[in-house]
C-alpha cells in the first residue's frame, strides 16, 4: 500500500524493537515451530536453517537461510519474523530486506563474512547486533543498528557469558559518571565512536536502544535473571525446541520474562517442564561465537 | 493522578515517560491487585497476541471489562487498539473486545512498509504520527467519533470512555494526546471521588 509518509526512519526501526520490550523472541527451523512459538506467546520469531546447537554440531559454514523456508514462515504468523546474516555480509541483508523480513540479525552465530561490520544505515529494515561491552554496543548503535542484544555464547544453554556482557555493558555506562570532558574524548577515540554518543549514554545511563539477553538462555530461571540484570526481553535458541517439551517450555519462558520479577510465579512456571537442552560447559568449546565481530 | 499501563508486555516505559512529564503518577499493571486504585489505563504497542494471551491467562479480562463499565477511560495504542476491539478481521486470538470497531492487523504491510506521517487530529491538530506494522479500522459501530484519518480508515477514535489510536504517539515528544487522555480520566477521577464521599457520608 502506499502510504504517502516516510518509511525507513530511525525512530520506526528503534521504534519496533520497544513493541518487543518485555516479550521473548524464538529461533525457529519451520512454519510448524513458527506456529507454536506464536501460539505460546512469542513477540517475534528467529527464521534459521539450524538452531545454534546444530550449527556447532554440523561445523563447516553457517549461513543465512534458504529464502524459501523464510517466506514460508512469514506466511505462517502475524508476529514479527526475524532473520540472521553473516556479520558484514551486505548481499544476504539485501535478500532478507527484499524478503521482507521484519528485523536483520548480523549475528556471529552464522559463520563472518568480513572484518568490517553491515553499513546498516543504508537499509530500511532495522538491524540487531550482539555485544559483549560497551564499546561493541556503541559500534553497532553507530553503524546504525537499532537493537543490541547480548552476544552471550550461543548453543551452550549455558549462561555465564549473556550475565558477564549484560553486567559488563551497565557497570561501563554507570562509570562513564566519572569520567570528565577531556578524558571522555579520548575514551570515545579509544571506543571509535563518536563523542556525541558517549556524552549522551553517560548522560541518559542507559543504551539509546534496547538490549535484549541472548546467547545461552534455556530455561525460566535464566529468562528472570537476564531480566533482572536489566535486559529489555530475552532470545532464546536451542532452549525451546532442543527441550523435551518445547510448548511448555515456550510458555513458561514467555510468563517469566513479564513476571520476572515475582519468584512465585517463575516457580509455578518452572514445574514439571521435564529436561532442557544439555548444556556445554565454555571452557571445553573448541569455537567460542562471541568472539566473531568486535 | 494514578494512571495504570499494561505491563505484560510492550513500550511501557515509552508511556511512562509522558504521563510523568506530565504530572501523572505511572503504575505498572501485571495483575488484578494492580487494578484496584487506578484513575486510567493504558494498554501499549507491543505484540497484540501476546498481550492477549497474558490477559486471558491472568484473568485480566473480566477485571478491565468491568473497569470499563464503570466508565474508567482506558487508552489503546496500536497493540492496545487491537486487543480493545470487538473483533479482528480473520484472526481468533484473545481480546477485550469493549470498542465497537473491526480492526485488521498489519494492513499496511511488514516493517519495511512502516511510516511516519503528519495526521490532522480533531480539537489537538496537526501531530506525526508514527505507524510501526500498524493496523487499520475496518468498520465502526454505534457511538464511535473519529478523530483523525488518514486514506480514509479512522486512525484515531473515541467511543464515550475508550481512546485509541492506531499510531504511537509514546513515541513522540509530543504531549497532547496524553493530555487529552488525562482529562477525560479527570472528569472519572472526580465522579468517582464524588461518589466516594457520598458513601462516607450520606447526610453530606
Amino acid at each position: 500500500m502506499d502510504t504517502n509518509g516516510s518509511t525507513g526512519t530511525f525512530r520506526l526501526k528503534k521504534g519496533l524493537a520497544e513493541m518487543l520490550k518485555g516479550g521473548v523472541i524464538i529461533d525457529i527451523i519451520s512454519a510448524e515451530q513458527a506456529k507454536i512459538a506464536e501460539g505460546a506467546g512469542a513477540v517475534a520469531v528467529m527464521a534459521l536453517e539450524r538452531v545454534p546447537v546444530d550449527i556447532r554440531k554440523a561445523g563447516g559454514v553457517a549461513r543465512m537461510a534458504d529464502p524459501k523456508k523464510i517466506k514460508e514462515i512469514m506466511k505462517a504468523v502475524t508476529i514479527p519474523v526475524m532473520a540472521k546474516a553473516r556479520i558484514g555480509h551486505f548481499a544476504e541483508a539485501q535478500i532478507l530486506q527484499a524478503l521482507g523480513v521484519d528485523y536483520v540479525d548480523e549475528s556471529e552465530v552464522l559463520t563472518p563474512a568480513g572484518e568490517n561490520h553491515i553499513d546498516k544505515h543504508a537499509f530500511k529494515i532495522p538491524f540487531v547486533c550482539g555485544a559483549r561491552n560497551l564499546g561493541e554496543a556503541l559500534r553497532r548503535i553507530n553503524e546504525g543498528a537499532a537493537m543490541i542484544r547480548t552476544k552471550g555464547e550461543a548453543g551452550t544453554g549455558n549462561i555465564i557469558e549473556a550475565v558477564k556482557h549484560i553486567n559488563l555493558i551497565n557497570e561501563e555506562i554507570k562509570q562513564l559518571k566519572n569520567i570528565s570532558g577531556r578524558n571522555l574524548k579520548k575514551h570515545a577515540d579509544k571506543m571509535k565512536v563518536p563523542f556525541e554518543l558517549v556524552e549522551q549514554i553517560r548522560n541518559m545511563q542507559r543504551l539509546p536502544v534496547v538490549n535484549f539477553a541472548a546467547g545461552g538462555v534455556a530455561t525460566p530461571a535464566d529468562a528472570a535473571l537476564m531480566m533482572l540484570l536489566g535486559c529489555d526481553g530475552i532470545f532464546v535458541g536451542s532452549g525451546i525446541f532442543k527441550s523435551q517439551n518445547p510448548e511448555k517450555t515456550a510458555k513458561a519462558i514467555v510468563e517469566a520474562t513479564t513476571n520476572y520479577d515475582k519468584p512465585e510465579i517463575v516457580a509455578k512456571v518452572s514445574q514439571g517442564l521435564g529436561e532442557a537442552m544439555k548444556g556445554l560447559e565454555i571452557e571445553k568449546l573448541e569455537l567460542k561465537m562471541q568472539e566473531r565481530g568486535h | 493522578m494514578r494512571v495504570g499501563i499494561l505491563a505484560l508486555q510492550g513500550d511501557v516505559r515509552e508511556h511512562a515517560r509522558i504521563l510523568v512529564k506530565l504530572g501523572a503518577e505511572p503504575i505498572k499493571v501485571k495483575s488484578q491487585e494492580d487494578l484496584t486504585d487506578i484513575d486510567a489505563l493504558i494498554i501499549p504497542g507491543g505484540e497484540s497476541t501476546t498481550i492477549g494471551i497474558l490477559i486471558k491467562k491472568y484473568n485480566l479480562d473480566k477485571a478491565i471489562r468491568e473497569k470499563h463499565k464503570r466508565g474508567m477511560p482506558i487508552y489503546g495504542t496500536c497493540a492496545g487498539a487491537i486487543v480493545l476491539a470487538k473483533d479482528i478481521i480473520k484472526s481468533k486470538q484473545p481480546l477485550l473486545g469493549l470498542a465497537d470497531i473491526s480492526i485488521k492487523r498489519n494492513d499496511y504491510g511488514r516493517q519495511i512498509d512502516s511510516f511516519e506521517t503528519e495526521l490532522s487530529i480533531k480539537d489537538i491538530g496537526r501531530f506525526n504520527g508514527v505507524f510501526i506494522r500498524a493496523p487499520t479500522i475496518k468498520r465502526f459501530y454505534n457511538g464511535v467519533e473519529i478523530l483523525s484519518e488518514f486514506r480514509n480508515n479512522p486512525v484515531m477514535i473515541k467511543q464515550h470512555n475508550l481512546l485509541i489510536t492506531t499510531f504511537h504517539p509514546e513515541l513522540t515528544d509530543d504531549t497532547r494526546i496524553h493530555e487529552y487522555f488525562l482529562n477525560m480520566a479527570q472528569e472519572y477521577k472526580q465522579v468517582r471521588d464524588m461518589q466516594r464521599d457520598i458513601e462516607k457520608n450520606p447526610y453530606l
